[in-house]
C-alpha cells in the first residue's frame, strides 16, 4: 500500500478545523434526510392545524382567513366537547387501571417462569400486540353482537337476549383488550430486573407479604408502571375505532368527535377540529410530563 | 532517517473540555523496546496510546512515528496496530478472516494472505483455530487472536491497551511470558499500557509512570523501583514507609533529616537537597531490618537505628509482615523473608516483643515533596 | 475470623436462593391463565368463524372455505390488498434508510442541537396518532391548494400521500430499534477496523453494517408491520378511489359482520404472526 504523503505540518487549529469540517459534513449528510422529512411531514402539518385553529370555518367546509378565538371558546363552553373530554380521559384512566391490574400479575408470572418458558410466554403476549387493531376489535364484535357468541349461549340457556353492543362496557372491553400488551411489556422489563431476594429481605425484617409488596416491589418497579401507563393511556384517549365499532355513536370519545368534525359533519369544520386536536395534544403532553416527573422523582 | 527512535511525543496536550487528560507529555520510545505506560486509571496512559494509534488527536504538541509527523493522519494510515483491552474481535468473522482483515485492506494478494495468516496463527500457537468464530474461544485464545490480527500487518509499533486485564491470574502470567517471547522474536517496538505494576516490572525494558496526565518518571524497572524520583512513584510501585521531615544537614548524595516526630535519620538522595527544605524519606518494608535486643548496645550508635516494639505480625507464607512501633509512636512496616523452614514459635516475631529497627543509609531514599 | 464470617454469609445466601419467593403461586398462575384466555379466545373465535357456513358469522353451522374463495374473487379487496402491500414496502424501504442514517448520526456523533433533535424524534411516537393523521390531512389540502394557485395543477390524496405519511410515522420507530443495536456493540470494533487499515467507508460496510444488520432488519420489519396495520393515518390521508385494506375492512365491518371479514382478518393475522416470528428470529443475539 502506498502511504499517502502526509500533509505538511500545519498548525493544530488548521488541522482540527479540517477534521471538524469533514465531520460536520458527515453529520449533515446523515441528519438531513430525516430532519427534512419530519420537518415537512410532521412538524409543518402541526403548524398548519395550529394556524387553522385560529381561523373561521367557511360555509362549504373550507376556511376563511379571519382570525378568531371562537374555536377555543367553543371547546370550553359547549357541553358536547367538555363531555367528550371528560369521557375520554375517564375511559383512558379506567383502561389504564384495568390493564395494570390484569397486567401486573401476568408480568410477575412471566418473570418468574423458567427461562425457557419465559420467551414463549412473552412471545404469546407479543402476538396480539403485532396484529391489526381493527381485527382485534372486530373479534369482539363477533362475540358481543346481538346474535353473537355470548347471546347465542345466553339464549340457548333460555335467558333473554342481552344488549351488549353499543355500551360503555363494550368499549372498555375493547380498549383493555387492545392495549393490554402495551402494559405487560414494559412491566415485564422492570419486574424482570427486580431482585426477588429483596422480598425475602423485607420479610426477614418483619414485613408482611402485602407490606413487602407495597413498600419494596411496587416502588422498585415504578418505572415499568409509569411507562406502561403512558403507553396505554395515550392511544386510548385518542381512540375512535373501538368506540366507533363497539360503542356505535352512543359512546363518543374525542377521536369520534375529531373524525366527525374533519370528515363527516355537514359542512366539515376544520378550524374547530384543529383547535380540538391541539388542545387534546396539549392536555396529554401536560399529563405525561407531570406523570413522568412525579414518578421519576420517586425513583430517585 | 532512522535514529533509533520509534515514537516521539513532544509536549503533547489532550484536553477534553476543561480537563487536560494528557498534560504536556514528552517521551521518546526506542526501536525494538518493550515500553510500558503505568499508572492508575484516569492517569492519561490510555489517551496517550490512543493518540499514538490515531483514535484521538492531540490538542497541542507534536507526535512523530519514525520521524514522520503524524498530525492529522487517520489511524488507517499509521504504521501501528493495536491490541484492545476488550480484544474487539469481529464477531461475524472467523478467526482467519479476522486476522486477514488488515492484509485485505492493504490489498495483499490472496495466496499471500493465506500464508501470512497461517504464520501469524502459528506465532500465537493457534495454528488450527482459523475456522472458529471468536465466541467459540476462551478469553486467553481470543487474546492471542487479537495479537495475531495486529502482528500479521507487521506494524512498526504494536500498541497494547491493558491486553491482559480480563484474564485470570494464571493465564495472565502465561501471557506475560508469551508476549515477551513474541516481542523478542519479532524485535518490534511494543507499547504496553497497564495499571498492574508487577506486569510492567516483569516485561518492560523501560516504564513511564504516569499520574494525572503527567509523566512522573521514565526508567528501567530497576530504576523505577530502586530510585523512584517522587513519593507517588515510590508509593504506586511496591510499598513503602514514608517519613516526613526537614533537612538538617546535607553533603551531596547523603543528607540528615529530622523527622516530624523528632527522630534523626540519614538517607540517600539523587538530587542535592538544601538544608531546611521539607522532604519525605521512603523506606521499602523489605529493606528495613529488625533485630533482637542483645546485651551490648553497640548498634545504637550507628545511623538509622531505633528501638521498637513489635505490634502486629502477619505470616503470609513467603514473608512475615511485621508492624513495629517506635518510641515516638510512629509505626513502620517491615517484611522479613521466611528463609528457614520451621514450626518453632520462637523463630518468628511475637507481638509485644522489643526489637531494634535499622536500615542502611542507601535504602532510605530522600524524596523532595 | 474474617474468612469465617464470609463463608457463613455465603451459605446463608445459598439457602435463600433455594426457596424461591412466591407471590401466591397458584393465584398467580390462575390469573395468568385467565388473562391468556382473554387474549386468545377472541382470536380463536375469529379464525374458527372464518370457516363457518352461517352467513351471519354467529354460529358454527358447518365447515366451508367459500369465504376465502369469495375474497379471492373480490376485486375491490384484492386491489386494496395490493395497494397496502405496495405502500408498506415503499414506506419500509425509505423509512429504514432514513431511520438508520438518523440513528447513526445520533449514536456516533456529537453535534449542536443533538439533544433537541433526539427529543423531537420521540414526538411522532408519543403524539396521539389521530392528531398526526388530521394534521396531515389538513397539511396536504393546504399544500395542494397552494400548488394549484401557483401552478394550476390540481393534486389529490392517493397512495403517494399515504406513503409519505407512513414514512413520517415510521422513521422514529426505526431509529429507536436501530439505535438499540448500535448501542449494543462495542465501538472498539470500529476502531480496530481503522487500526487495521480500513477507512471509514470500508469500516462501515465491512464491520458496522453487518453487525447492526439484525437491528436494521428488525426496524424495517417493524416499519412494514406498522404500515400494514395502520388504519387511522391511512384513513385520513388516502383519497377517493385508492383503497387500502384496513380502510376497506373498516367500511365493511361498519356495514355488517360476515364470515368474509373473518377470512380476510385471519389472513392478516397470519401475515402479522409470520412477521413477528421473522423479526424475532432475525434479532436473536448470536451466541
Amino acid at each position: 500500500m502506498a502511504i499517502e504523503t502526509v500533509p505538511p505540518p500545519a498548525s493544530h487549529e488548521a488541522l482540527s478545523q479540517q477534521r471538524r469540517a469533514r465531520e460536520r459534513l458527515k453529520v449533515f449528510g446523515l441528519v438531513f434526510p430525516g430532519l427534512f422529512w419530519l420537518t415537512f411531514f410532521f412538524a409543518l402539518p402541526l403548524v398548519v392545524i395550529f394556524i387553522y385553529s385560529f381561523l373561521t370555518p367557511g360555509p362549504r367546509g373550507d376556511v376563511v382567513w379571519i382570525f378568531t378565538f371562537d374555536n377555543y371558546a367553543r371547546l370550553f363552553t359547549e357541553s358536547l366537547f367538555v363531555n367528550a373530554y371528560i369521557r375520554s380521559i375517564w375511559l383512558g384512566i379506567l383502561t389504564t387501571v384495568i390493564c395494570l391490574i390484569i397486567g401486573y400479575p401476568l408480568a410477575v408470572f412471566i418473570a418468574q417462569a423458567p427461562p425457557r418458558w419465559r420467551t414463549i410466554l412473552l412471545f404469546m403476549v407479543l402476538i396480539p400486540f403485532w396484529t391489526n387493531f381493527l381485527v382485534r376489535t372486530y373479534a369482539w364484535m363477533i362475540i358481543l353482537q346481538n346474535n353473537g357468541l355470548i347471546n347465542w349461549i345466553v339464549t340457548s340457556l333460555g335467558f333473554p337476549r342481552l344488549s351488549l353492543m353499543n355500551t360503555q362496557t363494550a368499549v372498555l372491553i375493547g380498549l383493555v383488550y387492545g392495549e393490554l400488551p402495551f402494559m405487560v411489556l414494559p412491566l415485564y422489563a422492570s419486574i424482570d430486573r427486580f431482585d426477588f431476594t429483596l422480598m425475602q429481605a423485607a420479610s426477614d425484617l418483619g414485613a408482611s407479604k402485602f407490606r413487602a409488596f407495597t413498600r419494596v416491589m411496587l416502588p422498585l418497579t415504578m418505572p415499568g408502571i409509569a411507562a406502561g401507563s403512558v403507553l396505554v393511556f395515550i392511544p386510548t384517549v385518542g381512540q375512535f375505532v373501538v368506540s366507533d365499532l363497539l360503542g356505535g355513536a352512543k359512546v363518543d370519545m374525542l377521536g369520534n368527535l375529531l373524525q366527525r368534525l374533519f370528515t363527516r359533519a355537514n359542512p366539515p369544520n376544520w378550524p374547530l377540529g384543529s383547535a380540538l386536536a391541539l388542545m387534546f395534544m396539549l392536555v396529554l403532553m401536560i399529563l405525561i410530563v407531570f406523570y413522568f416527573r412525579s414518578t421519576t422523582e420517586d425513583d430517585r | 532517517m532512522n535514529d533509533g527512535i520509534a515514537i516521539e511525543l513532544d509536549d503533547i496536550v489532550k484536553s477534553f473540555g476543561d480537563v487536560n487528560a494528557v498534560d504536556h507529555v514528552s517521551m521518546q520510545i526506542r526501536d525494538g523496546e518493550f515500553f510500558s505506560m503505568l499508572g492508575p486509571s484516569g492517569c492519561g496512559k490510555t489517551t496517550t496510546l490512543r493518540m499514538i494509534a490515531g483514535f484521538e488527536f492531540p490538542t497541542s504538541g507534536r507526535l512523530k512515528i519514525h520521524g514522520k509527523e503524524m498530525g492529522n493522519t487517520p489511524p488507517y494510515r499509521r504504521p501501528v496496530n493495536t491490541v484492545f483491552q476488550s480484544y474487539a474481535l469481529f464477531p461475524h468473522m472467523t478467526v482467519a478472516q479476522n486476522v486477514a482483515f488488515g492484509l485485505e485492506m492493504k490489498r495483499v494478494p490472496k495466496e499471500q494472505i493465506k500464508e501470512r495468516v497461517q504464520k501469524a496463527l502459528e506465532l500465537v500457537r493457534l495454528p488450527t483455530f482459523g475456522d472458529r468464530y471468536p465466541r467459540q474461544m476462551s478469553g486467553g485464545q481470543q487474546q492471542r487472536v487479537a495479537l495475531a490480527r495486529a502482528l500479521v500487518n507487521e506494524p512498526e509499533v504494536l500498541l497494547l491497551d491493558e491486553p491482559l486485564g480480563a484474564l485470570d491470574q494464571k493465564l495472565r502470567k502465561e501471557m506475560q511470558f508469551e508476549l515477551k517471547r513474541i516481542q523478542e522474536e519479532l524485535g518490534i517496538t511494543f507499547i504496553f499500557v497497564t495499571h498492574d505494576q508487577e506486569e510492567a516490572l516483569t516485561m518492560s525494558d523501560r516504564i513511564a509512570v504516569m499520574n494525572a496526565g503527567r509523566v512522573l518518571q521514565i526508567g528501567t524497572p530497576t530504576e523505577i523501583y530502586e530510585r523512584p524520583n517522587c513519593r507517588f512513584v515510590a508509593d504506586f510501585i511496591g510499598e513503602s514507609n514514608f517519613i516526613e521531615g526537614t533537612v538538617r544537614a546535607s553533603n551531596g548524595q547523603y543528607a540528615t533529616i529530622e523527622t516530624s516526630d523528632g527522630l534523626e535519620m540519614q538517607g540517600y538522595t539523587e538530587q542535592p537537597v538544601s538544608v531546611g527544605s521539607s522532604v519525605v524519606l521512603s523506606l521499602r518494608p523489605e529493606k528495613a531490618r529488625l533485630s533482637t535486643v542483645n546485651g551490648n548496645n553497640s548498634q545504637k550508635h550507628e545511623a538509622n537505628t531505633f528501638p521498637a516494639k513489635v505490634e502486629r505480625v502477619s505470616y503470609i507464607g513467603s514473608d512475615t509482615r511485621i508492624i513495629v512501633r517506635l518510641a515516638s509512636g510512629r509505626t513502620i512496616d517491615v517484611w522479613e523473608q521466611n528463609t528457614r523452614s520451621t514450626l518453632d514459635r520462637d523463630a518468628y516475631w511475637q507481638p509485644g516483643e522489643a526489637a531494634i529497627l535499622s536500615c542502611s543509609v542507601e535504602n532510605a531514599l530522600i524524596l523532595t515533596s | 475470623m474474617i474468612d469465617l464470617s464470609q463463608t457463613s454469609s455465603q451459605t446463608a445466601q445459598k439457602s435463600s436462593t433455594r426457596k424461591p419467593f412466591s407471590l401466591g403461586k397458584t393465584t398467580l398462575t390462575v390469573v395468568s391463565v385467565l388473562t391468556y384466555m382473554f387474549l386468545y379466545i377472541p382470536i380463536i373465535i375469529l379464525v374458527l368463524y372464518s370457516f363457518t357456513t352461517d352467513a351471519f358469522g354467529a354460529r358454527l353451522t358447518g365447515f366451508t372455505l367459500s369465504w376465502y374463495e369469495q375474497l379471492w374473487r373480490d376485486q375491490r379487496l384484492m386491489g386494496a390488498t395490493l395497494n397496502t402491500l405496495y405502500v408498506a414496502f415503499v414506506s419500509m424501504i425509505v423509512s429504514t434508510i432514513i431511520g438508520t442514517m438518523t440513528a447513526l448520526a445520533l449514536e456516533r456523533f456529537r453535534f449542536r442541537g443533538r439533544a433537541v433533535y433526539d427529543a423531537f424524534l420521540y414526538l411522532p411516537v408519543v403524539i396521539p396518532e389521530i392528531v398526526m393523521a388530521l394534521s396531515l390531512l389538513a397539511f396536504f389540502s393546504f399544500a395542494f391548494n397552494l400548488i394549484r394557485q401557483l401552478t394550476g395543477i390540481q393534486l389529490r390524496n392517493g397512495l403517494a400521500t399515504v406513503i409519505i405519511s407512513h414514512i413520517a410515522f415510521s422513521i422514529s420507530f426505526v431509529v429507536i430499534v436501530v439505535r438499540a443495536s448500535l448501542r449494543g456493540f462495542d465501538q472498539r470494533m470500529e476502531e480496530a477496523a481503522y487500526d487495521l487499515g480500513a477507512n471509514s467507508w470500508q469500516t462501515f460496510w465491512r464491520i458496522t453494517f453487518p453487525l447492526i444488520l439484525p437491528g436494521i432488519i428488525g426496524g424495517g420489519l417493524l416499519a412494514f408491520t406498522i404500515s400494514l396495520d395502520d388504519f387511522i393515518i391511512s384513513f385520513f390521508t388516502t383519497g377517493p378511489g385508492t383503497s387500502l385494506l384496513p380502510v376497506e375492512v373498516y367500511s365493511q365491518v361498519k356495514r355488517a359482520v360476515t364470515p368474509k371479514i373473518n377470512a380476510i382478518s385471519t389472513l392478516m393475522l397470519a401475515v402479522s404472526m409470520t412477521l413477528v416470528v421473522l423479526s424475532q428470529v432475525v434479532q436473536r443475539p448470536r451466541t
